[in-house]
């Protein structure tokens, strides 16, 4: 019989982010930027693209693009240009978008992303300034054109400032990719570049992937287009990798081609490739002048970063004594961090950490939610732990009013009072630690006889007396005191 | 010498339908302009840097300010064709 050898499958993947950045106007025209707006309420003669109209760029988006670039340890460049790449689409008005080519704003910096398998550097290849496309509404043949074929079009988002950011091909696993965007999301929420909103598409997804060759070079890459929440590129990853090995195993090629996950089918789907798509002639924008960027200006714009998710890690653990695990989890999400922030800052900050990063951010996982939606307040959560604190309420029962706040945002006392789950008092426990010992007297005489094994079936009976509603070390400790062992 | 090919495929690139005559009329004037290219390319230019505009200026920016835009009728009344609120034109592949 023949030995096959078991071939290794190692992932490459790269991805490419479009951000829209925070500004109130469009990045070459005082038009507002807006979402959900009727259509064609936002425009004017740039950003429709009317002959001899000329565009100028927006300060604010320049010093946001230096700052995302500084958050991720970009080098600015000192001149920047302008390109057109030119393309005919519908919305597209001017056939060219204004974007940045051979000189973009920033270059060369990384980010550092915790994944199961640890920590990991991602490097970030570059990162430039351009306009957003207008929205496009296909329609087919049964649509409302008549009879004929054609896009409708919104213009309100034409001309929105767009920042693409394009990683080097340093993430090995899907896994590790939804943990990069993730990281790059909430570094650019924390610099307050972009809202970053995928429902509102202010964040933008594509990856590159391939599997790596035996000999360690790269694969033929394919891409992956729009992935318009994390978790699909996640799972859009997963998918396509599954694809490209089936092509290896089965002995043939992988065809360099651009792919749209549809999560609906978990399935990637091959999108028509555009004739000439890859024949920009870009060339420098004659309409718009070089832009100089001084190191005085960058380091302005440096001293205002505020503090970044890595710094705010390292914070975590020498300000709370907290594992590098646990401050990566609170501070992974921004808002979770603010929360912990402020519960910590009134009861015993490990404490806080259990409760947050465990019971509430499990809750959170469930129902879907982002701790800005959650009815538990900080307040509450200092309440909770206090009562667990003064021994009010048992861990386990807290357990059960944390999720009764979380769904009706009750204080947890009320939560307390009304479900009854104080916990037993000092002298009916002592009855119910009397009463099963009188009830199981085999197992009491064994535990006096120094088995202590059997000490954990007498707390259960206890516990279960009480319902849940004692603290288990005390019963254990009320237990090992009657039974003078 | 720009090829007849290649003056078909700016000519695509560009969107422009041109007749045979214009082909080799556009490659005519072409060919001049790249001869004038080439001229430049004569000169030793190791120390110039590249100009993108002939304007010997830098850093025109405006303030984050909305300015003035389009009503929606006014937007929309140079629509080649209006669905609704929506410009409407042809599709392309």
């Amino acid at each position: 019989m023949e030995v096959q050898e078991r071939r290794t499958y190692t992932a490459v993947i790269g991805l490419e982010f479009h951000v829209h950045l925070a500004t109130t106007t469009k990045m070459f025209c005082g038009c507002r930027v807006t979402y959900g707006e009727p259509p064609n309420t936002h425009t004017c003669p740039v950003c429709l693209g009317h002959p001899g109209a000329l565009p100028v760029t927006n300060e604010k988006a320049v010093e946001l693009g230096v700052m995302a670039g500084l958050a991720l340890n970009c080098d600015v460049a000192e001149r920047v240009v302008f390109a057109r790449k030119n393309y005919f689409y519908p919305d597209l008005p001017k056939g060219y978008q204004i974007s940045q080519y051979d000189e973009p704003i920033c270059t060369g910096g990384h980010l550092d992303v915790l994944t199961s398998e640890g920590r990991i550097r991602v490097g970030i290849t570059r990162l430039h300034l351009e306009e957003d496309a207008a929205k496009n509404v296909h329609v087919g043949t049964s649509g409302r054109m008549h009879g004929s074929v054609g896009s409708l079009i919104d213009f309100n988002r034409g001309g929105t400032p767009l920042m693409e950011i394009v990683t080097e091909p340093d993430i090995p696993s899907p896994e590790a990719a939804r943990a990069t965007a993730n990281q790059l999301k909430e570094i650019l929420r924390a610099v307050g570049v972009s809202e970053a909103d995928m429902e509102k598409g202010q964040l933008r997804c594509d990856a590159n992937v391939s599997i790596r060759n035996p000999d360690g070079s790269f694969g033929t890459k394919t891409e992956l287009k729009n992935m318009n929440s994390f978790r699909f590129v996640e799972r859009g990853l997963v998918r396509e990798l599954e694809r490209q090995r089936e092509i290896l195993e089965s002995g043939g090629r992988v065809e360099q081609t651009t792919l749209h996950y549809d999560p609906e089918t978990d399935e990637v789907h091959e999108l028509r490739s555009k004739e000439y798509a890859h024949d920009y002639r870009y060339f420098p924008e004659p309409d718009l002048l070089p832009l100089e960027l001084s190191p005085a200006y960058v380091r302005e714009l440096g001293a205002q970063l505020p503090e970044l998710p890595d710094q705010m890690l390292a914070r975590f653990t020498r300000q709370y004594g907290l594992s590098e695990y646990d401050a990566g989890v609170l501070t992974a999400d921004r808002d979770l961090a603010a929360f912990y922030e402020a519960v910590a800052a009134e009861v015993d900050p490990k404490q806080a950490s259990n409760w947050i990063s465990g019971d509430l951010r499990a809750l959170l996982n469930e129902t879907g939610m982002d701790i800005s939606d959650s009815r538990v307040t900080p307040g509450h959560m200092i309440e909770l732990i206090e009562l667990v604190g003064s021994g009010k309420v048992s861990r386990s029962a807290a357990r059960t009013v944390l999720g009764k706040v979380f769904e009706t945002g009750d204080s947890p006392s009320a939560v307390v009072e009304r479900e009854g789950l104080a916990s037993v008092g000092s002298d009916e426990l002592s009855g119910v630690v009397d009463e099963a010992i009188s009830a199981n007297p085999d197992e009491a005489e064994r535990v006096r006889n120094g088995d202590k094994k059997v000490v954990g079936f007498l707390v259960g009976q206890v516990m279960k007396a009480t319902r849940g509603n004692a603290d288990g070390g005390r019963v254990r400790e009320l237990l090992m005191e009657k039974l003078g062992s | 010498m720009i090829s007849e090919e290649q003056v078909r495929h700016v000519a695509n690139l560009a969107r422009l339908g041109l007749s045979d005559d214009e082909i080799e009329k556009m490659g005519t004037q072409l060919d001049a302009i790249l001869d004038s290219i080439e001229k430049i390319r004569e000169l030793d230019l190791a120390d110039v840097p590249p100009t993108a505009n002939p304007l010997n200026l830098s850093n025109v920016l405006r303030s984050d300010e909305p300015r003035p835009e389009l009503s929606q009728e006014e937007a929309l009344s140079m629509a080649p064709e209006r669905v609704d609120d929506l410009f409407a034109v042809p599709r392309i592949d």
